[in-house]
C-alpha cells in the first residue's frame, strides 16, 4: 500500500504494509536512523517521534496512522542542530552512550512547546517513561531546565 | 490361624476401601448432574436478564440485575482504567501501569506521554499493547477501584459523576461504546470480562427498566 506522509517538512511516499510500525518505515525505508529501536513494545521511549505535534512511540504506531500526517524525527528537530534543547544537551554533555537521547530530546521538545517554563514535576512526569540505561537522568533534567531558561540546579 | 485372620482382615479392608472410593466418585459426580441455574457463575459466564425473570418484585430484580452487571464493572479489564488515583492499573492484580504514566488534565496523559502515544485504535498483538478508539482513563469522579457494586451503582446514575448522562445514555454507552467493547476483546491472552457486550447491555437496560435500584452495600456478585 502506498502511504503519503510529510517527514521533517518533506513530502514522502512509502510503499509498505499499513500495519508496519512507523519506526520501520522511518529507519528501513526512509533511511532516517536517528530514531532508535529499543524495546519494540512502547516500554522505553527510544523511538519517540512527533506525529502532528504529538509524541508517539514509532515502534507501536502503524504507518497507516501517519498517512497524510506530519512526522518530525530527531533529524528534523532543527535545521542545524541548534534547537535550544540540542544546545543545552551539548553544553552539559548529556549523553553517555546516546542510544536513548533522540527519544529524550523529542519528548522534551514536545514538553517545552506546550510548557515553555515547566515545573520540575512537569519535567519528571513528561520524561518519566523515557528510559536511559546509562542513567543520565540528572543531566537530562538539568538540560531541559537550561533550555527553558530556568536555573539548572 | 493368625495368617487366615490377617487374610480376612485384608479382604475386608480392600472391600471397604473400594466402597469409599466409589462413594467419593458418586459424590463428586453429583454436581455435574445438577440443573443449570444452581451452577456457580464463574469465569466467562454472565447471566442475561432472563435469568432474573423469576424475581417478582421489580426492585429486588433491579438490584439482582445490577449485581450481575457488576461482574463486568468490577473486572480488572474495566477497573484498571477507572483508578482512584492518577495512575492507571494493569494486569489481573491491579499493578500500577508500566511505563510510568499519569492521568493528566484531561485523563489522556500529559504532554510527551499521552495515552494515544502508545495505545492505537486496536490491539497490537505482537507488541501486546492494548488499543481501542479513544483510549483514555475514566475521570476521577468515575473511580471504581476499591468501590463496592452499590457505590458504582450510585455513581453510574449520578449526572455529576457519570459525565452528565441520562440513564438511557448510560445504557447506550455500556451496550455500544467501543472502548467499553475492548473489555471483551482485550487481546494478547488477557482474560476478557465475562459474557458479551450485548448481554451486558441488556442487563444494564433491564436494570434501568426495573427502576435502577442499587444492591445493599455488602452485596457482592
Ligand atoms: S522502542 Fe519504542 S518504546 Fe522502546
Ligand atoms: S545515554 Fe545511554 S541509554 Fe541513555
Amino acid at each position: 500500500m502506498t502511504i503519503r506522509l510529510r517527514v521533517n517538512g518533506v513530502d514522502r511516499t512509502v510503499d509498505a504494509d499499513p500495519e508496519m510500525p512507523l519506526l520501520w518505515a522511518l529507519r528501513d525505508i526512509l533511511g532516517l536512523t536517528g530514531t532508535k529501536y529499543g524495546c519494540g513494545q512502547a516500554l522505553c521511549g527510544a523511538c519517540s517521534v512527533h506525529l502532528d505535534g504529538q509524541v508517539v512511540r514509532a515502534c507501536v504506531t502503524p504507518v497507516r496512522r501517519a498517512a497524510g500526517g506530519a512526522v518530525t524525527t530527531i533529524e528534523g528537530l532543527s535545521p542545524d542542530g541548534n534547537h535550544p534543547l540540542q544546545r543545552a544537551w551539548m553544553e552539559l554533555g548529556v549523553p553517555q552512550c546516546g542510544f536513548c537521547q533522540a527519544g529524550q530530546l523529542m519528548t522534551a521538545a514536545a514538553l517545552l512547546k506546550a510548557k515553555p517554563r515547566p515545573t520540575d514535576d512537569e519535567i519528571d512526569q513528561s520524561l518519566a517513561a523515557n528510559l536511559c540505561r546509562c542513567g543520565t537522568y540528572p543531566r537530562i533534567r538539568a538540560a531541559v531546565r537550561k533550555a527553558a531558561g530556568l536555573p539548572e540546579k | 490361624m493368625l495368617c487366615a485372620m490377617r487374610r480376612v482382615f485384608v479382604a475386608v479392608a480392600i472391600v471397604a476401601a473400594v466402597a469409599v472410593v466409589m462413594r467419593a466418585a458418586m459424590l463428586e459426580a453429583k454436581p455435574t448432574q445438577v440443573a443449570q441455574p444452581t451452577q456457580p457463575v464463574t469465569g466467562a459466564r454472565l447471566r442475561g436478564p432472563e435469568a432474573f425473570a423469576g424475581i417478582a418484585d421489580p426492585a429486588e430484580r433491579s438490584r439482582a440485575l445490577f449485581l450481575e452487571a457488576s461482574r463486568v464493572l468490577t473486572h480488572p479489564r474495566c477497573i484498571n482504567c477507572h483508578p482512584a488515583g492518577d495512575v492507571p492499573h494493569q494486569g489481573m492484580t491491579l499493578e500500577l501501569h508500566y511505563p510510568p504514566v499519569v492521568r493528566g488534565p484531561k485523563d489522556r496523559g500529559v504532554v510527551g506521554v499521552e495515552c494515544a502515544g502508545c495505545h492505537q485504535d486496536r490491539n497490537l498483538e505482537l507488541a501486546r499493547v492494548p488499543g481501542a478508539p479513544s483510549w483514555h482513563l475514566a475521570p476521577i469522579e468515575m473511580a471504581w477501584v476499591g468501590k463496592s457494586p452499590r457505590a458504582i451503582c450510585e455513581q453510574m446514575q449520578d449526572p455529576k459523576r457519570n459525565g452528565g448522562k441520562t440513564l438511557a445514555q448510560i445504557v447506550e454507552h455500556n451496550a455500544h461504546d467501543k472502548l467499553v467493547a475492548w473489555g471483551w476483546e482485550p487481546g494478547a491472552g488477557r482474560e476478557p470480562v465475562p459474557g458479551t457486550q450485548e448481554q451486558f447491555g441488556r442487563l444494564v437496560a433491564a436494570w434501568v427498566e426495573t427502576g435502577a435500584k442499587c444492591p445493599p452495600e455488602e452485596a457482592r456478585p
